[in-house]
């Protein structure tokens, strides 16, 4: 399923969309930038509250489709204007972190 | 393939550039053609030593040696030093402000990550002088690039 494919699916909001059509391998959740910089995986769709500008490098080290914010987390200017500049998609969500996660999940089996 | 050598200036207190240095090491590595495992040791280790930099350190210096066999990351600041190495290797040990910490940093994983993710980790320490932390990655021999 591709960034794009999970946006229509699932209804979220796009923030910032570079690579619509990159593919995803998979859901991961953390808020902790040190585990995710270690357990972050190539193509993961990123559930997160941390909807700030760090939270774009760490998913662009690790390589990930897009990052997923939850629980309608502020949004934050800086972050979208460098995930533009760095090839990261930005979607949201206004559920939480959990029924997010279990969301794309699903889309992601049912294809 | 020659060596090629890389520095970063590392600002100060400045998350909005966090993270530019390891993610140029990265591309320059992948576009080189090194094995992907390697990569994102030296991506991780170095990102966290670059957070480290901007948190701890008020900025400082990287070089990055990339030889055939070995990426030598050189991490040098003038921060105040660290007074008790054993327990700043500690995992869970953080001196890291609540601002800090509300950003999703300051847990007390970056050293211990540093030297999870590399295959070796040297501490250079001077109170009140600075810190040298160097970080070597090993290429695997039968992927020499």
């Amino acid at each position: 399923m591709t960034v794009n494919e999970l946006i229509e699916k699932n209804g979220l909001k796009a923030l910032s969309l570079p690579d619509g059509e990159r593919e995803i391998s998979g859901v991961y959740n953390c808020d902790l930038m040190s585990v995710v910089m270690s357990k972050g995986f190539s193509g993961a769709a990123w559930v997160t509250i941390m909807a700030n500008i760090n939270a774009v490098a760490v998913a662009a080290l690790t390589d990930m489709a897009c990052i997923v914010l939850a629980d309608g987390a502020a949004q934050d200017e800086l972050m979208i204007e460098k995930s533009k500049a760095q090839d990261i998609n930005v979607l949201m969500s206004d559920k939480p972190i959990f029924e997010t996660s279990l969301e794309i999940y699903r889309s992601m089996t049912d294809a | 393939m020659s060596n090629l050598s890389l520095k970063y200036v590392v600002d100060n207190q400045d998350f909005t550039r966090a993270g530019e240095a390891s993610s140029d090491v990265k591309k320059k590595l992948k576009m080189m053609g090194v094995p992907p495992e390697a990569v994102r040791k030296v991506a991780i280790a170095m990102y966290e030593g670059e957070i480290n930099m901007v948190i701890h350190a008020n900025g400082g210096e990287i070089t990055v040696d990339i030889t055939p066999t070995q990426i030598i990351m050189i991490l040098k600041d003038n921060g105040p030093g660290i007074a008790d190495i054993e327990q700043a290797m500690q995992a869970g040990w953080s001196t890291a402000s609540e601002n800090i910490r509300a950003l999703g940093f300051g847990a007390g994983m970056g050293l211990p990550n540093m030297k999870k993710y590399s295959d070796e980790m040297d501490i250079d320490t001077v109170l009140g002088v600075g810190t040298t932390v160097t970080m070597k990655v090993n290429i695997c021999v039968s992927h020499k690039i």
